[in-house]
């Protein structure tokens, strides 16, 4: 299988803390694969490690087979990986559809010159953006809303903004940070939906890092464990729910025994 | 390994949704109320010389002009502090950088007269504006990794060390005294003199038209929306693909280049560049035009200028006159050791100005801190919850004052202060708190990576 990341040996060291401890991980190319594991088990910065935001201390990250380590974000974006935040961090005092258009910045092209006289080419390219913002927010079930401001926006459609924010990046790669943080049964349902659409219809790679365990084991194509920032358990999903290590990660020693046990007798 | 990585499109083009709104004839009315305006501003000096007879039809069309070098000056400040979001404290020095290097190019007591070098008007008019765009991007080149109250103050320094350097080069710029006897713009048919402000008028208002159309045109730009985006959070910024450094740079090389235009204008119509013209009181001024009219808002900032420029130059002096000559009455009639007398007199002293701007300043963080005219969509938005969001602010005032110890309330007010304290059940303050904090339940992680990466 084609590997469109394929991080080695990564680690990073925030003073005496180890957040990320040698981990080798790789997402295939249009697949989901879920990031998952206990508070501070290191995932976000992981996702931090991949996107420029840091560097890391070891270990190489390979993306389309181009190394990612150095790159800052704004050079990670513009290969093709586009992110989520956790909290939430959209550009408060701007329409949705402006959100979008800042996430197409580094897909288009007019410089000052350009904005400043307006040729038919950079309205052209202007316009073009537009549409493509208007389908994303529709795409991400916001139709009719790129007109308000994102702060006014529902938490739900905050959520579903950043998403549409990071697709207008064009990525091939999308990293989404909790996106179902906060979302009632029925948002996390069509949020679901969104991100299997954009892995079959659109051919994207998607990582996730997600807390809700339905939501892990209904998308994922596979599932990756982290605890105090080592990696404990891969697979598919059916493998993970049984993993002891990851019952114990997640429950303690005790129950993971018991779970082992009971696994046994049936 | 190379992976053909899959290249998502944007899918078979759907035909364009139709942007409805009504914003062609909105658009369409402004346009109209702007070219009304610039009729307006054009036939403005001829029907004041047919007013008023002799030469004060002169200092009003001079006043006239410094207010447009002055709207120039806070247009280019709101790219920097409005759109941008980065504190300019030292907005001066490149106001001083355009004039100074207007006076260098064609002052007759510049070094360079009489040589070759010496040049008109229409040439240094654009060697001024890159001269100041080129410091606009040296002053941000070592303050990119700065934010908010580090920046300013690095800003700060920057606008005293630029005129300060300017005074003591003597031998370039004439010292305390400036270089004065610049050469007046050549143009045919019309002549440009520092007594005949006519023709420095109406250059002027051409610059603020199109400077106006400019920023516009910016503003609704990939350019405009980038430094927005860089305003409104820098990490998301980075990570939807902008560029900080350049986008950085830019922002203050256009502020920057608004100040050159401004200062090289400046500098020619009144026909001299010295150092005290170029303060932190200048920094402070355009600051509190940026802030009054409402950052980030064009035609706000333009009424801003337009305010602060006729209070100082109109209002304030005859304020003071009147307060100064009352004075002078009580002294007449009581005495000259009447305190109050002397008190008034001692008010009315020019100084007496940046007092007022400062009270000015301050009152408007505390009462109406968006500015007089706020981003017109906010506007809307916070239409009907407008009188209760000022009625918020003077609880807040209030509750300040009280709490400093300055002033207390009566009983009776006190209740006004409960809704401060608790919860509230004004719809738009429960809306603002919970869009602001950005609630997330789940959100319990030890350390959050994105607040390490603020502080670094």
């Amino acid at each position: 299988m084609d590997l469109l990341l394929d991080a080695k040996d990564v680690s990073k060291v925030f003073g005496g803390l180890t957040a990320v401890n040698k981990v080798d991980f790789n997402i295939p190319a249009r697949t989901i694969v879920s990031l998952i594991g206990p508070n501070g088990a290191g995932k976000t910065t992981f996702f931090n490690l991949m996107t420029g935001i840091y560097a890391p201390t070891t270990g190489t990250v390979l993306f389309n087979g181009q190394p990612l380590i150095g790159l800052k974000p704004h050079e990670v974006t513009q290969r093709g990986i586009a992110r989520t935040f956790q909290n939430i961090r959209l550009f408060s005092n701007m329409t949705a559809l402006e959100n979008v258009l800042v996430g197409q910045h580094s897909r288009l092209k007019t410089g000052l010159f350009g904005a400043i006289t307006r040729s038919p080419k950079v309205k052209q390219e202007e316009q073009m953006a537009r549409d493509k913002g208007l389908e994303l927010l529709e795409l991400c079930g916001l139709k009719g809303k790129d007109e308000e401001f994102a702060k006014n926006l529902s938490y739900g459609d905050q959520r579903r903004l950043e998403i549409a924010r990071a697709l207008g990046t064009n990525p091939s790669l999308l990293l989404l940070d909790e996106p179902t943080a906060g979302m009632n049964p029925n948002e996390t349902a069509r949020l679901t939906r969104l991100v299997q659409t954009l892995r079959d219809e659109r051919g994207l790679t998607v990582l996730l890092i997600e807390h809700d365990m339905k939501v892990v084991m209904e998308i994922s194509d596979r599932v990756t464990v982290l605890s105090f920032g080592r990696k404990i358990a891969e697979g598919l999903p059916e493998e993970i729910k049984t993993n002891s290590e990851v019952i114990e990660a997640y429950l303690g020693k005790a129950y993971a025994q018991t779970a082992t046990e009971k696994a046994k007798e049936s | 390994m190379s992976v053909t990585a899959p290249t998502p499109t944007t899918g078979s083009n759907p035909a364009p949704p139709p942007r409805s709104r009504e914003r062609i004839p909105q658009e369409r009315n402004k346009v109209l109320v702007f070219g009304g305006m610039a009729l307006a501003g054009f036939a403005f000096p001829f029907l004041i010389q047919a007013f008023l007879k002799g030469t004060d039809y002169i200092s009003v069309i001079s006043t006239a002009n410094s207010i447009f070098v002055y709207i120039l000056l806070a247009l280019g400040l709101n790219i920097v502090v409005g759109y941008a979001g980065l504190l300019d404290l030292g907005y001066a020095a490149f106001f001083a950088i355009g004039a100074y290097t207007m006076a260098f190019l064609t002052s007759a007591s510049s070094p360079l007269a009489g040589t070759p070098f010496h040049t008109n008007f229409w040439i240094a008019l654009p060697i001024s504006f890159l001269m100041a765009a080129l410091f606009g991007v040296l002053l941000g080149a070592p303050t990119l990794g700065l934010k908010g109250d580090y920046l300013a103050i690095v800003t700060l320094g920057f606008g005293e060390i630029v005129p300060i350097t300017f005074n003591n080069l003597t031998q370039l710029t004439g010292g305390d005294s400036g270089l004065s006897n610049l050469d007046q713009p050549p143009f045919p048919l019309v002549e440009f003199s520092p007594t005949n402000p006519i023709p420095w008028y109406t250059l002027s208002l051409i610059v603020v038209i199109f400077s106006i159309w400019m920023v516009r045109r910016l503003i609704d730009s990939r350019i405009g929306r980038a430094w927005q985006a860089l305003r409104e959070d820098e990490i998301a910024a980075s990570a939807m693909g902008l560029d900080l450094v350049k986008t950085k740079l830019l922002a203050f090389g256009m502020g920057a280049s608004f100040a050159g235009f401004a200062g090289a204008i400046y500098a020619g119509s009144i026909n001299t560049a010295n150092p005290s013209q170029f303060r932190f009181d200048v920094s402070i001024i355009v600051l509190a035009m940026v802030i009054l009219g409402g950052m980030g808002n064009l035609w706000g900032v333009i009424v801003g200028a337009l305010v602060i420029q006729l209070l100082d130059r109109l209002l304030i002096p005859s304020l003071l006159d009147t307060v100064g000559g009352a004075g002078q009455d009580i002294i007449k009639t009581n005495g000259k050791g009447d305190f109050f007398g002397q008190l008034l007199i001692n008010i009315s002293s020019s100084q007496t100005r940046l007092l007022i701007f400062g009270l000015l300043l301050v009152s408007m963080m505390l009462l109406r801190p968006e500015g007089l005219f706020p981003n017109s969509r906010r506007r809307m938005e916070l239409h009907d919850g407008d009188e209760n969001g000022s009625q918020r602010r003077l609880n807040k005032l209030q509750k300040w004052l009280t709490d400093t110890g300055i002033w207390t309330f009566r009983a009776t007010d006190e209740k006004d202060l409960q809704p401060q304290l608790g919860l509230t059940d004004d719809p738009l303050e429960q809306a603002e708190r919970s869009h602001n904090i950005n609630y997330n339940p789940s959100v319990n992680e030890s350390s959050d990576p994105d607040d390490d990466k603020d502080k670094r």
